[in-house]
């Protein structure tokens, strides 16, 4: 008989019912799916954490030596505040956009183990493994904002502290990591190779990062590029960014957090229905 | 349990599977028999909802491919050829994110999971990352993590590559013990002579696509006159076990074997 670790008739007959779940029921699976996959990464990350460290390895260098010296000379128009304290809100968004940019290969490095295969064979909706996977990287990302943040403390960058710049910058930065992170799964359900993700990668992260507002003000770029920088949703983490944390000016935060949140919504749909794919 | 019919799959101009059909019936250990590129793992992953068939018919515990994968997912296991536990995590942790995804509350988890270390005999591993596990004890995870939702059905995709004997045998026991003891379907692929011979109830020989003959090994070597399975399928294939496969099968197939040593 199937007993012990199997289930009993009443069990098997619940799950029959199961299949027909009302949409409650449904929603609530669906966040516990979710929650279970973050879960999973924050242990991998708490049995491993060297990568958090070694990501934030650029970002301080550009704030130590980039900021500092260009600090001294004055020539980027800040609007008025210092220009380390200009940067410090666009190498925060870097330092997020790198972890998350590169998210994807992890995707990879699982579908060559098997264990995307293996999750894909579960009774687990397919945006759930999407939204998991985001709340890592959104674990990852704030791991940066804390280093950074430590740094611009150290370097008596002039922030304005406060429990709304601190959770604003919070939510903020799990916004960036879940559209960054689901950009790069993206990637990875199209490229499904190390090398070929590695590539793109590469060649994404440097114009994502100059054609935004994170080192010197749009205004000052050429025309084209303003374009480019516009349609950049990294610029919009940035000028949120600076407004909660150095300005204090709220002009157009409403705009871009929403043109931001649309953005993550689409990211996200098209992740989940690319995110199959990786399992042939 | 199983019953597929005219099955077909295109990769690009590739034919993966060309036409096969075969029933596995409730509480049998069935194997598909062949060499890496005859279309066994094609077949397994189409039966895991993991790929979507070009033609024909697949049903799963009465419900049809791939229109209810959803709920196919429900009673089917899949351990995949690729070590598929997470090596940066414990065992015990990666069965305890398999029993959260399919719903299994605080108390039957703890329960389920520990029923399934005694099993499996991991015992204090599993407290250990799983990259430090032998080969044999990964599969042994591999198959617990499967059935944390009591499938009614499990599908193995060449359980034993690259293992040493004895890893071998305490698999295989395990398999029969899922089959006998608690009337576990089973479905396997292997290139294994030996195994399909110590193991399967009735086996399917694959060969390029096509299924070459079915029935229990008694019966293909009597069909064929031959005194060995191996000599069999020469027979009737006409080439070796050994021979066959592309570039990326054959790399598929030796990259599992290195990770398992």
């Amino acid at each position: 008989m199937r007993e012990g670790i199997f289930m009993s008739l009443e069990e098997s007959e619940k799950r029959q019912e199961g299949y027909n779940k009302s949409l409650s029921s449904k929603i609530k699976k669906w966040i516990n799916d979710s929650l279970t996959l973050g879960e999973m990464e924050a242990r991998r990350l708490r049995h491993d954490p060297t990568e958090l460290f070694t990501r934030a390895v650029q970002p301080v260098l550009w704030l130590l030596v980039f900021g500092e010296t260009f600090t001294r000379i004055k020539a980027i128009p800040t609007g008025g505040v210092p220009y380390i304290a200009f940067m410090t809100p666009g190498i925060l968004s870097q330092s997020v956009l790198f972890i998350s940019i590169f998210y994807g290969l992890a995707l990879i490095w699982d579908r060559d183990q098997g264990i995307i295969q293996k999750f894909l064979a579960l009774p687990v909706p397919r945006s759930a493994f999407v939204v998991g996977r985001t709340m890592g990287a959104a674990v990852r990302g704030l791991s940066q904002a804390v280093i950074i943040l430590l740094l611009a403390l150290i370097l008596k960058v002039d922030i304005r502290w406060s429990i709304f710049s601190v959770l604003g910058t919070i939510f903020v930065v799990v916004l960036e990591s879940a559209f960054f992170s689901c950009f790069s799964m993206i990637l990875a359900s199209l490229m499904r190779t190390r090398e070929r993700f590695m590539g793109i990668g590469q060649v994404l992260t440097m114009p994502l990062f100059f054609a935004s507002s994170a080192i010197y003000p749009i205004s000052i770029m050429p025309k084209w590029l303003q374009v480019v920088a516009v349609a950049n949703p990294l610029s919009y983490v940035v000028e949120i960014l600076r407004s909660i944390l150095i300005t204090g000016v709220y002009d157009n935060m409403l705009l871009h957090l929403g043109l931001l949140i649309v953005m993550i919504l689409v990211a996200i749909i098209i992740a989940t229905l690319l995110y199959p794919r990786l399992a042939s | 349990m199983i019953r597929i019919d005219n099955l077909i799959k295109h990769f690009g101009r590739t034919k993966a599977l060309d036409g096969i059909s075969f029933n596995v019936n409730k509480g049998e250990l069935f194997g598909l028999l062949g060499p890496n590129g005859a279309g066994k793992t094609t077949t397994v992953r189409i039966i895991s909802t993991l790929i979507i068939p070009t033609k024909g018919k697949v049903e799963v515990n009465g419900y049809e491919l791939p229109k209810n994968a959803s709920i196919i997912r429900n009673f089917i296991g899949y351990v995949p050829q690729a070590l598929s536990s997470d090596g940066s995590l414990t065992g015990y942790e990666n069965l305890l994110i398999f029993a959260k995804l399919v719903g299994l509350n605080k108390r039957d988890r703890e329960k389920k999971i520990n029923e399934l270390i005694d099993l499996m005999e991991l015992g204090d591993f599993s407290r250990k990352l799983v990259r430090e596990y032998s080969g044999g004890m990964v599969r042994k995870l591999e198959i617990a993590q499967a059935l944390l939702h009591n499938p009614e059905i499990l599908l193995l995709d060449e359980p034993t590559v690259g293992l040493d004997p004895v890893s071998r045998r305490s698999v295989w026991y395990v398999l029969l013990t899922l089959q006998k003891q608690y009337e576990t379907t089973i479905l396997l692929t292997t290139h294994y002579m030996e195994e399909a011979e110590a193991l399967c109830e009735r086996i399917a020989i694959m060969d390029h696509g096509k299924i070459v003959t079915i029935g229990t090994p008694q019966e293909i070597m009597k069909q064929t006159g031959a005194k060995s399975l191996e000599n069999a399928f020469i027979v009737l294939t006409g080439h070796s076990v050994d021979e066959g496969g592309n570039f990326y099968e054959l790399r598929r197939v030796r990259k599992t074997a290195r990770r398992l040593q």
